[in-house]
């Protein structure tokens, strides 16, 4: 219950950040959304040892939580708060993987830390690319992106719609968590049965729901097809951010940056 | 101006589920006639209003809306002469942007794109909420929603607006905007309402449902003024028209 | 049960992508011949009753853990298998996006387990064979949940065997899946009791409302064997297309998987039925590849069974420059801040 409210700001908030007007926000939509899969599909491209590499990467989320006046902050929350999963999923790393993969003077470090790491890294790089898509594309601009690029209207629109009567259905549960809550006193969480009933009622409402917006999609001559109105006109900006960021991934994939440089640095100090 | 006409003849409606809404309705309402339908809690008021515009069809009676009688073939016609507000405007409101929603029906009727966007400025800025345009609907205020939801309708210029409890929910001082409003529309206006004092405002005659049936049918302030008759279908006399109980004269 | 960008290998993440986008196309094309105009909105506004219902937590009795409604089966009892799926997959889409719940090149096997299974299986196969063409109340709930527990159990398969494949070589398929399997069907139970009960309620309030769904066709109007047969092929072409070209990258190859169980990882802490399971590094991992880059380790890469001699200098270095690039990605970040202009 606690969740449902939280989830309900949740969404809000993201939803606000994706008006702002900045280059970023300008940008076509198609275009941050290739170029997102295009950083997701090198970062994990990468072997499972792979951590330096991967640093690297970190300059295009950066430059967009910087460009799209995103707060970086609250991303990191939002990533943090998804975080334990990650961490979950490579804790055992260390323990299973005892195998020392790197010495530096006396010291050795078994092959699980580096992966648990690896891990991590690209877990954040891969889910903070995707929250900050939407940050700086709005929902309205994921869903028009993949319309343009042949998604069917017919997925793209009733995405809409559920992202649109979200709010109105977390309400109403909302509220009948709340009467629940009202009257059954001591017990603090709902029963199978209590469950089944409420989701019921709520079921019952939103079949109600669906039927009257129908009605009312009718009578503005609805007949089965959702006109689209919405041009996107893809400029060469547009053009050169997903091949410049692109071709920026590709390079960082063959070439490891960090190393060249680091391998520089140690040379000229040396 | 035959177009501007609705006329009920012996309407009847039954659910699905053999609820009766509707038993044995009559009436003809003219060219910029303001009415109110008023009447409890499931009285039927809603019923009637979705065989205005021809979401429902009746399952007995026949009902004339312009120059068209009402049939599956004419639904279109219907469309574009009558334009229905509904009671929750979260149910009117269902495209992601404000735009959007208000160049959907247009859009429909097939508008090309120019006179589309025309239709929705003008519309928006007939309710004053042009300012709105590129907001998500589910952001708006209560009653910045039910502003842009008549928006929606005007947007398709229709010549008879037909409004389901426009003034519920809505706090005091947005009511009385409301209220304004629709008195500057020029429209034959049929209005469903609990609010009888936005009836006295806005509509010179009323229709009294009363279990499906028409209860009474005359001026507005007169039927308010019969105390029995609104006993009998449980309504209360309007606010205004009611003796001031500190100085005991009425107010209006 | 989502799995996670962090945790596939792009042979199969791209795979189950292509499985999934196709199944989009397919659906799309079957709801647009079935002329319902009802239909959108009724999608729409299921989809997001799913996600509020999900957002609700009950009390499982006798174990002082909780659960929740996933949602599956119960949109394909609603909505028929194609639009169920559509909708299905519109709700991932949404949680991807919003809770970063999964991501972005997982999205395909999430839409995959939890959208084809349920719809394309465990509904046409089991919920419409036990209901059959006079649904009772006693049919449905058991058609409900015995088709809730078996879509689960595939689901949850999925997810083993997209591990497996992610890294073929290394992952212990038999105790993987020996513990998926049971705590799936826990929450399978737990899921299909729920989905009966609100079937069950819908039922005894509103009984068009299913019988309405039940009788409409969708059973007879498509074959089953087909899709089947043209998914497998898809996803063998493909599978093997991608492999093909990860193995070029031997790298790409190489993961240690991990899976937790149950609907939401999020709160799996929280909620103790979700049991979680590490994964397995075999010692016959390929070469770890740390200097990438460099001639040498790669060279050393085809000499398999030997570590490869990482010598001090090559670490020092990786760990100076990753250190210096991430300082300079945040220092570009620092620049590219637009300038607050203060009135
Ligand atoms: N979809 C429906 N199915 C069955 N009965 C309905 C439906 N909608 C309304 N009713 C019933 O029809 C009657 C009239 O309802 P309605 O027109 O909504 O009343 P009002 O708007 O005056 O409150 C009520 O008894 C109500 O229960
Ligand atoms: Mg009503």
């Amino acid at each position: 219950m606690a969740d449902i409210g939280a989830h309900f700001i949740e969404i809000g908030l993201m939803d606000r950040l994706a008006t702002k007007d900045t280059a970023i926000h300008r940008l076509d939509p198609r275009a941050k959304l290739l170029t997102t899969l295009v950083f997701v599909a090198t970062v994990v491209s990468f072997g499972k040892y792979e951590v330096s590499a991967l640093l690297s990467f970190f300059v295009y989320p950066i430059a967009l939580i910087a460009r799209g006046d995103i707060p970086a902050r609250y991303i990191l929350k939002k990533i943090i708060l998804v975080a334990p999963f990650a961490i979950l999923v490579g804790v055992f790393n260390p323990f299973l993987d005892r195998e020392p993969l790197l010495t530096i003077g006396d010291w050795s470090i078994a092959g699980g830390w580096i992966s648990l790491l690896s891990i991590l890294v690209r877990f954040i790089l891969t889910v903070g690319a995707a929250l900050i898509l939407l940050a700086c594309t709005g929902i309205n601009g994921v869903c028009l992106a993949l319309e343009k690029l042949g998604v069917p209207r017919v997925f793209t629109a009733q995405l809409l719609f559920m992202y649109r009567y979200l709010f109105v259905i977390m309400e109403e549960g909302m509220r009948m968590v709340r009467a629940k809550r009202c009257r059954s006193f001591s017990k603090q969480d709902t029963g199978m049965k209590a469950f089944g009933h409420m989701l019921g009622h709520l079921l019952l409402r939103s079949l109600d729901r669906a039927q009257r917006i129908h009605s009312a999609m009718s009578c503005r001559g609805f007949d089965g097809h959702i006109p689209s109105m919405k041009q996107l006109r893809l400029t060469s900006g547009d053009v050169a951010f997903v091949a410049g960021w692109s071709g920026l991934f590709i390079i960082m994939r063959l070439y490891n940056i960090s190393q060249l440089l680091g391998s520089f640095i140690t040379e000229v100090i040396s | 101006m035959s177009h501007h006409i609705i006329e009920a003849e012996d309407l009847h409606y039954k659910y699905p589920d053999g609820t009766s809404a509707i038993q044995g309705v009559s009436f003809r309402i003219t060219h910029g006639e303001s009415v109110a339908i008023v009447g409890e809690n499931g009285a039927g008021k809603s019923t009637l209003l979705l065989h205005l515009n021809g979401y429902l069809l009746p399952t007995e009676g026949a009902l004339r809306i312009g120059d068209y009688s009402l049939t599956k073939e004419t639904l279109n016609e219907v469309h574009r002469t009558v334009g229905m507000v509904f009671q929750d405007p979260d149910d009117q409101l269902f495209m992601p942007t404000v735009f959007e929603d208000v160049a959907f029906g247009p859009m429909n009727l097939g508008f090309p794109a120019d006179e589309i966007k025309k239709r929705v400025y003008d519309a928006l800025e007939t309710v004053g909420m042009l300012h709105l345009k590129d907001r998500p609907p589910f952001k708006l205020s209560a009653g910045e929603k039910r502003a842009v939801a008549i928006a929606t309708v005007l947007s398709m210029s229709p010549n008879i607006l037909v409004m389901d409890e426009p003034s519920s929910h809505l706090d005091p001082k947005t009511r009385r905007k409301l209220i304004a409003l629709l008195g500057t529309f020029k429209h034959t206006k049929i209005i469903a309402t609990h609010d009888l004092d936005m009836a006295v405002d806005l509509c010179e005659r009323t229709l009294i449902i009363h279990k499906g049936k028409i209860a009474a049918d005359g001026p507005t302030r007169e039927l308010m003024q019969d105390e029995e008759l609104l006993e009998q279908c449980s309504l209360e006399k309007p606010l205004k028209l009611q003796c001031c109980s500190l100085c005991g004269k009425v107010s209006v | 049960m989502h799995m996670a960008d962090a945790l596939i290998s792009p042979a199969v993440g791209g795979t189950m992508w292509v499985a999934s986008a196709g199944l989009i196309g397919y659906c799309s094309k079957k709801i647009r011949t079935v002329f319902d105009d009802r239909r959108i909105p009724l999608m729409g506004v299921l989809g997001a009753f799913v996600f509020a219902a999900q957002m609700i937590n009950f009390s499982i009795p006798g174990t002082g853990s909780s659960g929740h409604l996933g949602g599956g089966m119960l949109l394909a009892v609603l909505l028929g298998p194609h639009a169920a799926f559509l909708v299905i997959s519109s709700v991932l889409v949404v949680q991807a996006l919003f809770f970063a719940d999964g991501g972005l090149l997982a999205l395909g096997c999430n839409m995959f387990n939890l959208g084809f299974f349920p719809c394309f299986i465990a509904y046409p196969l089991v919920f419409r064979k036990i209901v059959g063409d006079k649904p009772t109340p006693v049919r449905l709930c058991i058609g409900c949940t015995a088709a809730a527990i078996i879509g689960l159990q595939l689901g949850a398969f999925g997810v083993v065997m997209e591990t497996v494949f992610s890294d073929i070589s290394e992952l212990p398929f038999r105790t993987f899946a020996l513990v998926m399997q049971p705590i799936h069907l826990a929450i399978g139970i737990v899921e299909g009791l729920v989905t009966a009960s609100v079937v069950a309620f819908v039922w005894k309030a509103r009984p068009e409302v299913l019988s309405a769904v039940s009788q409409s066709k969708p059973v007879g109007s498509y074959s089953i064997k087909r899709i089947l047969i043209i998914l497998l092929a898809v996803a063998a072409l493909t599978g093997s297309m991608l492999s093909w070209f990860a193995s070029s990258y031997p790298d790409g190859l190489e993961w240690a998987m991990f899976q937790t169980s149950g609907s939401e990882e999020l709160e799996a802490p929280e909620h103790g039925i979700h049991a979680s399971l590490a994964s397995i590094q075999g010692s016959t991992a390929f070469l770890p590849d740390y200097g990438f880059a460099s001639p040498e380790s790669e060279a050393e890469e085809e000499l398999p069974g030997q570590w490869p001699a990482i010598d001090a200098g090559t670490t020092v270095s990786g760990l100076i420059g990753g250190l210096l690039t991430l300082s300079i990605a945040v220092l570009t970040g620092y620049i590219l801040r637009p300038r607050k202009v203060t009135p």
